[in-house]
């Protein structure tokens, strides 16, 4: 009974004496192998090489800071809340005068905690965030433990960097074709 | 005799119907079929007199005047001040005309709103987050600059917040009626009006905390609980204690042991009965305080009751259990069985499936 007609067809004549010593068969196996050994690797040298994760890639949260570097957070509670895994918890804190250069409306998460043994990096805290504030780096693992102790992360692990700012590659559907055309023509496809 | 009876009369609300007394206002009637038709309030209270009629919010289609006179009334009406007449038909959520106009005025109220839910400290028991989400848009097309005030201060235990007010006069009514001595109301007019005290005088009269339980946004709201959680992280539980001067009846909002914030206990429209003194609302944040009587009810659609988990509050579809009830058989267990191995065995039963499988069980 034959479904489809992709099967192929086998070769069930005797063989002959020179097919009988398998030398042919080796020598043409080989030859792939061999083939393979000058051919392009498919692996990378992990620990050292990274590979380029895509620009939704959720990896490592960030609180984003904005341009004049306040913090944008204001312990809205909404990341939370979304959380599936209850992974965050937060403190608010009341801005005082003369901290206006260092949170950008009169409520801040004083403390913001991110339980990276719960979270299960789905992406909707970011997507609840009224403000803009938290992310995933599509660039950075969070990585590996070995103690319960470390796995909590505070806001001083959270909080970005301004000297080493977190960009996105790509923000939008559209962001990211154009850059998908871009990576085509660098690689000469 | 005749004379002092009550009249009831009929009303058809939604397509439901009911019997009230003469006099009752369109609100009460729908509130009294449930929630699926009553119309929502920003402005109306029930326990307070007086209120109702600004915030245009519970608008109505009135389909039929009354038996009498079954014209339809010209224009939407306001249900929280408007008396039902025998036989009026009134269309709420059926009526497309009230649904459009509704959108309307949740983007008036919104027009000066400055919609820091975000920062507000009512955010998840805001009586206009709740509106708008129900019944608005979930865009603005407002473009100009929203109006701000200056900062005013109410004392160490109320904090105002002018920007989020909605003018729907509930504090004053409060003031007039609740407390003693009225020391605040609205001054000013039109785009320009505001909820102010009387040349800054605090507010220090015994009940004037209720203040902060009966403003549906966050323009009132209690200074010592600013900022120090969401509403929806706290665990509310009813208590109540004695107290000389309020019934003392209150839910207390915990976080871990801690009582954060202490509020009168509202009911079902978000509407505090029995309001409290200043007293039990900002002095006593003890537990050894209160007799607990147990966490409240929070509807299971309310941010409140988001990561809390309660085994009396998923109930089962009644409906699939009043089948498994009249479909439940006992199970007839009187025919005779073997019990031993060996009288098994012997069993005719049993040798002819060992026979039927007997490629199987080959040694």
């Amino acid at each position: 009974m034959q479904l489809t007609d992709r099967s192929k067809k086998t070769d069930k004549r005797e063989l002959n004496l020179i097919e009988r010593t398998y030398l042919p068969g080796l020598a043409t196996g080989l030859g792939i192998t061999i083939k393979h050994f000058f051919s392009k690797k498919a692996t990378i040298r992990y620990p050292e090489q990274k590979r380029y994760l895509g620009p939704v890639f959720r990896g490592h949260h960030i609180l984003k800071r904005d341009d004049q570097g306040r913090e944008r957070c204001t312990a809205c509670g909404l990341c939370a809340v979304a959380c599936p895994a209850e992974a965050i918890s937060m403190v608010a804190g009341e801005r005082q005068k003369g901290e206006e250069h260092m949170y950008r409306e009169e409520k801040y998460a004083a403390q913001y905690e991110v339980n990276m043994l719960r979270c299960i990096f789905c992406g909707l805290c970011e997507e609840a965030c009224p403000k803009e504030a938290i992310y995933l780096r599509h660039d950075k693992f969070v990585p590996v433990f070995t103690s319960r102790d470390q796995v909590i992360y505070g806001k001083d692990q959270l909080v970005e960097d301004m000297k080493d700012r977190y960009n996105r590659d790509a923000w939008t559907k559209e962001d990211m074709e154009q850059m998908w055309v871009k990576q085509r023509i660098a690689n000469g496809v | 005799m005749e004379e002092n009876k009550v009249e009831l009369v009929t009303v058809t609300i939604d397509g439901h119907q009911v019997e009230v007394e003469a006099g009752t206002t369109i609100m009460q009637a729908a509130r009294k079929i449930g929630p699926e038709v009553a119309p929502p309030a920003m402005c109306y209270y029930k326990p307070l007199e007086g209120t109702g009629g600004k915030c245009r919010a519970c608008l109505v289609k009135v389909a039929q005047g009354s038996t009498r006179d079954p014209r339809p009334m010209p224009k939407l009406i306001a249900s929280c001040i408007t008396q039902v007449q025998d036989g009026m038909v009134i269309e709420n959520f059926t009526s497309p005309e009230v649904i459009e106009a509704r959108k309307g005025v949740v983007e008036f109220l919104l027009i000066n709103h400055p919609l820091d839910c975000p920062v507000c400290d009512q955010a998840g028991e805001c009586h206009l987050q709740d509106f708008s989400f129900n019944h608005g848009v979930g865009t603005t097309r407002y473009e100009e600059e929203r109006r701000t005030f200056e900062k005013e201060d109410l004392g160490d235990k109320i904090q105002l917040h002018m920007t989020r007010c909605i003018l729907c006069y509930r504090c004053v009514k409060t003031a007039d009626q609740i407390t003693d001595k009225r020391v605040h109301g609205v001054m000013n007019r039109g785009d320009h009006a505001e909820i102010s005290t009387y040349i800054e005088k605090a507010i220090d009269n015994d009940f004037s905390g209720n203040m902060i339980d009966v403003c549906p946004v966050g323009a009132l709201t209690d200074k010592t609980y600013r900022f120090k959680n969401r509403v929806w992280f706290s665990k509310p539980y009813d208590a109540h204690r004695d107290c000389d001067k309020c019934c003392g009846k209150v839910h207390l909002w915990y976080r871990g042991e801690e009582v954060i914030r202490v509020t009168g206990r509202k009911n079902m429209w978000g509407e505090v009965e029995d309001f409290i003194c200043n007293t039990c609302r900002f002095d006593k944040k003890e537990s050894s305080d209160w007799t607990i009587e147990g966490p409240t009810k929070v509807s299971r659609h309310s941010v409140i009751s988001a990561n809390k988990y309660r085994a009396d509050l998923i109930s089962k579809p009644e409906f699939a259990l009043k089948v498994a009830e009249s479909q439940y058989k006992q199970i007839n267990d009187d025919r005779p069985f073997l019990k031993e191995l060996p009288e098994i065995k012997k069993s005719e039963d049993y040798q002819g499936l060992m026979k039927q499988n007997k490629d199987y069980f080959r040694k």
